[in-house]
């Protein structure tokens, strides 16, 4: 039951991420990538990852694509008058594809197994997820944290700067 | 149960659909869009991992990705739209100011 599920998803992620890159028109593009994003968070809901599917659907599907669409929509861009040539479309799907066979040749040959650390399911289902994410985040990984916190301020200055009339 | 392997596959498929998006595109806002897909194609990665060894770093990391990837969404995007007021086009082939 669970593969089944797992396969539905993952075909529908493909798919749409398939879409994003041949659809003609941005904001179809857009919308495929929203749904793929969706798909995402489900399967991040069956690694057990609750909280990660939250922020998932709040930061990406919320905030980042809203900001793609406004964009899009702000500067009316209409679909592509034509691709690359097709040298550069051949070489491009090309570089895709031995990428994927040399990643598929380094798990054929890979064995998976290291030493487990002590997270469980039953943990995650005792104690939270979330509280278990807010634990590590605020004390093995506190200086990411707040270097995080000067990265989104660098951010806004910097698109409040580009946002100027004159540049 | 799903196998560590069958996620891994797919984010491989993803990442690698992202690259050919991010190589074949004209429109600049697709590539970057393109770009989000092979960052989160990275993400799935991290969770699974995650979730088969029984450590939360991963999903630590990945709430680092996530706030490189807004932090971007707003630089690049506020980009975008200074070079459309100047070049009235986001087409990355009128992007040659700096070719000589």
């Amino acid at each position: 039951m669970e593969t089944l599920f797992f396969l539905i998803v993952a075909a529908i992620a493909v798919i749409s991420s398939l879409l994003v890159i041949t659809n003609k028109n941005p904001i179809n593009s857009a919308l495929s990538l929203i749904m793929t994003f969706f798909c995402l968070a489900t399967l991040y809901v069956m690694l057990e990852a609750p909280f990660m599917a939250a922020i998932q659907v709040i930061v990406y599907a919320g905030a980042i694509m809203v900001l793609i669409v406004f964009v899009i929509m702000l500067l009316n861009i209409r679909s592509e008058s034509g691709g690359r040539t097709a040298h550069a479309r051949f070489m491009g799907v090309a570089t895709g594809l031995l990428l994927l066979v040399l990643t598929g040749c380094l798990l054929a040959k890979s064995s998976l197994s290291t030493a487990r650390g002590n997270i469980d399911s039953a943990m995650i289902a005792k104690v939270g997820h979330t509280e278990l994410i807010g634990k590590s985040l605020f004390t093995d990984f506190l200086l990411p944290f707040e270097l995080t916190s000067i990265l989104l301020l660098a951010a806004i200055v910097g698109a409040v700067v580009l946002s100027k009339k004159k540049i | 149960m799903v196998s560590l392997h069958s996620y891994l596959i797919l984010s491989a498929i993803l990442f690698a659909i992202g690259t050919v998006g991010v190589l074949t595109r004209r429109n600049a806002i697709v590539i970057f869009m393109s770009v989000e897909l092979m960052l989160n194609a990275v993400n799935l990665t991290f969770i699974a991992f995650s979730k088969y060894l029984g450590n939360l770093d991963g999903q630590i990391f990945v709430f680092f990705v996530m706030t490189v990837a807004a932090a971007e969404a707003a630089v690049g995007l506020a980009l975008m739209i200074a070079f459309f007021k100047n070049r009235e086009s986001i087409d990355t082939e009128d992007m040659n100011l700096m070719k000589w």
